[in-house]
């Protein structure tokens, strides 16, 4: 660690000038705690304050450090990641989000993810880049997220601040006594202009979606791309496919170049109203078939709005690990290794709907029927041997996430029910085999220290076989309730 | 005048098969219960084709079993097996007992029936799998028209499992779909023993359409777990008792 570093514990600001006053330019956690906000005299804090570690603002180096962060989310999170100076990111994630398993997953995952790196983030996701910039700031949590239309329910009741106007436009409005968004959108337009110029009624469009705004997103240095311009605008969805088929052939030329293959692509299309759609790919093993990354890109075609016309193409490896030739043979029959073959079928299938809804079920060491499998990414090659799963007992074929209660007429302690009612219906059991006792894992989970469950397998007189089970031995409260469930379903 | 030769009679007859769609190019694969196979044109479970399997109530006990038919006919082919659902209600463990291991299974949990359907096709097209099991309530004929093209052409087998919640999907498993077969399967009362206990499951296996064949009933006994079903003791006429009795000095 730098030998000047602050103590971690104590207040820390950075201090930096506005005209001739100096003044503190940002605050950490505990000197925020202490009364310290950003834009107080510096004078001041140090009279508040005893044992301030003062430092200076390096506009720069966070101008530079923001850049950083913005080319590592392009290359994790969405093709389309602009700078939003001072503090923020911005990034259009349309055509990105079904990689990372949907919008909210996609917001949990970058705030986990810039929590690992020491960044404590706020996030939102919102139609426009006004809404989420100012939800993200002002809004209720960490991380919102705002139906579309529902956005003119929220944004009204923000602070002026959030509109994205200059520091002393937002004084003069609070001295008038304007204070949230809702007040200041309500008001005829002209006068504020004639006072203030066009800036707020710009930015109150832009909030609301009623002026576009385009992105001007980083690029990552040292990548392989290559881009297409049109004389004419093209927007038909055939035309699209066949430069995507182009696009693709030129770049698989330069990735084989470098003896690279792609793991994720990025195609931009950049429309004639400055707008960029985006659509990215993403591909579990490196991969430079063109036919193949083709088809990929061509599936999500249908997501891209062409507008008035597209009239520049660009397409970008954000992704690339080193491929080299593999020998193949006329030999290998389809179906015989799980990796190769499957690969192409994997990408398509999680390009489509998630890669996390794809997946294989490996044995876990766990009696307990709802812990008994993990899942697997579907290439992995691991242990995926049912040796730990029990051959002697039968197990049904379906299983209910949840167990549902039942009602039973039965004996105690030891016999299975002789009657059950499940879901509304009346089940006469004649035959029936078990208990089979599994016990709470109470080296993992403190609660199940002396949980108890009795399974049984029970074949109704219409000939149906279910698995039930009771909570406790029976005898005693402290193993479980006594109460009968519903697990699961033999054929 | 030309006598003709019986090995051009047999390789004709074959050709008219293959034309007829009563006999797949891609072969068949027998479930090694000779009363089943003999119904089946091609002596079982024609490869490169779809094949329907619905339980009698559509969503409980015998979808279960359904779905446990579906696992022991996948099971039986040499590969990866695809296995798109919408819910994940499925229960590895008791599917690995039907012979269908872990290691041989991608599980595909897509949102809506739609897309269950389409990534069915999209592995049926791939011919990396052997076999292809989707869950859905309804299939139209188009959907299965393309998924019944796309098995033929890679010589994937495609099993769709129908289960449904209401009553109306009863009805829909009325309407006519391109699949070569069509199953209808329910859960019996099992092989008695002579203890207390539960015997090996009975299914009453209903074969409702067959491209080239007759439609047939059998009763048969559940997947074991070398994934061949039997024949249920009735059929065979024989006491039930000896036949058990056989059964288990057999096992």
């Amino acid at each position: 660690m730098h030998s000047c570093a602050p103590p971690p514990e104590g207040p820390l600001i950075l201090k930096g000038t506005d005209g001739r006053r100096r003044v503190v330019v940002a605050v950490d956690r505990a000197a925020r705690q202490a009364g310290l906000y950003p834009g107080m005299a510096l004078t001041k804090a140090q009279a508040l304050v005893a044992g301030l570690a003062i430092h200076d603002a390096d506009p720069k180096a966070d101008r530079d450090g923001l850049e950083r962060l913005a080319q590592w989310a392009l290359r994790t999170f969405s093709p389309l990641v602009a700078v939003d100076p001072p503090d923020g990111l911005v990034m259009d994630v349309t055509g990105a989000a079904h990689l990372k398993g949907g919008e909210a997953a996609l917001l949990d995952g970058l705030i986990q993810a810039l929590a690992a790196q020491g960044i404590e983030a706020r996030a939102a996701l919102a139609g426009t880049w006004g809404a989420a910039h100012a939800l993200a700031r002002f809004g209720p949590g960490s991380s919102v997220i705002t139906a579309p239309g529902e956005e003119d329910k929220c944004l009204p009741g923000l602070p002026i601040a959030a509109l994205r106007l200059p520091g002393d436009t937002v004084h003069s409005l609070s001295l008038l006594g304007f204070q949230i968004v809702g007040d200041l959108a309500a008001q005829p337009r002209a006068p504020l202009v004639h006072r203030f110029g066009p800036d707020i009624a710009r930015r109150l469009d832009q909030l609301f979606g009623r002026l576009n705004e385009p992105l001007d997103p980083v690029h990552l240095p040292d990548i392989t791309e290559v881009t297409r311009v049109f004389a004419e605008p093209i927007g038909a969805p055939e035309t699209l496919a066949r430069y995507t088929g182009k696009l693709t052939a030129q770049i698989c030329d330069r990735l084989d170049s470098k003896n690279l293959g792609a793991t994720q692509l990025d195609l931009m299309f950049h429309r004639v109203d400055n707008r960029i759609e985006a659509v990215r790919i993403g591909m579990a093993r490196p991969v430079r078939d063109a036919a193949r990354l083709t088809r990929l890109l061509c599936d999500r075609l249908e997501t891209v709005d062409p507008g008035f016309g597209v009239e520049r193409m660009r397409l970008v490896a954000t992704g690339a690990e080193p491929l080299a030739l593999a020998q193949s043979s006329t030999l290998d029959t389809p179906g015989d290794t799980a990796g190769a073959g499957l690969s192409s079928l994997i990408d398509t299938l999680s390009n489509r709907i998630g890669a996390e809804r794809i997946y294989r079920l490996s044995p876990a060491e766990s009696d307990v029927p709802e812990r008994c499998a993990h899942r697997l990414s579907p290439l992995a090659i691991e242990n995926t041997q049912a040796d730990i799963w029990p051959q002697h007992w039968p197990r049904p074929v379906r299983l209910f996430a949840r167990p549902e209660p039942i009602t039973t007429l039965g004996l105690l302690p030891d016999y299975p029910p002789r009657a059950f009612t499940w879901r509304g219906a009346r089940h006469q059991v004649i035959a029936a085999d078990g208990p089979e006792r599994i016990f709470g894992e109470w080296w993992k989970r403190d609660p199940e220290i002396h949980a108890v469950r009795d399974y049984f397998r029970v074949e109704t007189e219409a000939g149906a076989r279910y698995w039930l089970f009771r909570s406790g031995d029976g005898e005693g409260h402290r193993t479980g309730t006594r109460g009968w469930f519903m697990h699961g379903v033999f054929a | 005048m030309l006598k003709p030769v019986p090995s051009d009679l047999a390789h004709l007859r074959q050709h008219i098969a293959t034309l007829d769609g009563s006999l797949h190019a891609s072969g068949a694969l027998p479930f090694g219960v000779d009363a089943i196979d003999r119904h089946l044109p091609g002596g079982g479970l024609a490869l490169g084709a779809v094949h329907e399997i619905a339980g009698r109530d559509g969503g409980g006990v015998d979808a279960a079993a359904a779905a446990l038919f579906a696992a022991g006919i996948a099971a039986r082919t040499h590969g990866q097996i695809l296995w798109c659902v919408t819910q994940s209600d499925l229960f590895a463990p008791g599917l690995a007992q039907v012979g269908l291991t872990p290691d041989r299974v991608i599980y595909v949990e897509a949102r809506d029936e739609k897309s269950v359907l389409a990534c069915c096709e999209e592995g049926l097209r791939h011919g990396g799998v052997t076999a292809v099991v989707g869950e859905v309530a309804k299939l139209s004929m188009m959907v299965s028209r393309r998924l019944q093209l796309a098995a033929e052409a890679f010589g994937t087998l495609g099993l769709i499992v129908r289960r449904w919640k209401q009553e109306r999907g009863a009805a829909d498993y009325g309407q006519p779909t391109a699949a070569t077969t069509r199953w209808r399967i329910s859960a019996t009362p099992s092989a008695p023993l002579p203890v207390a206990g539960i015997g090996r499951a009975r299914w009453h296996l209903e074969l409702l359409r067959c491209k080239g064949g007759h439609s047939a009933e059998f009763d048969v006994e559940a997947c074991d777990g070398k994934t061949c079903l039997a024949l249920a003791a009735p059929l065979v006429h024989r006491p039930a008792q000896a036949s058990d009795a056989q059964l288990r000095a057999a096992s």
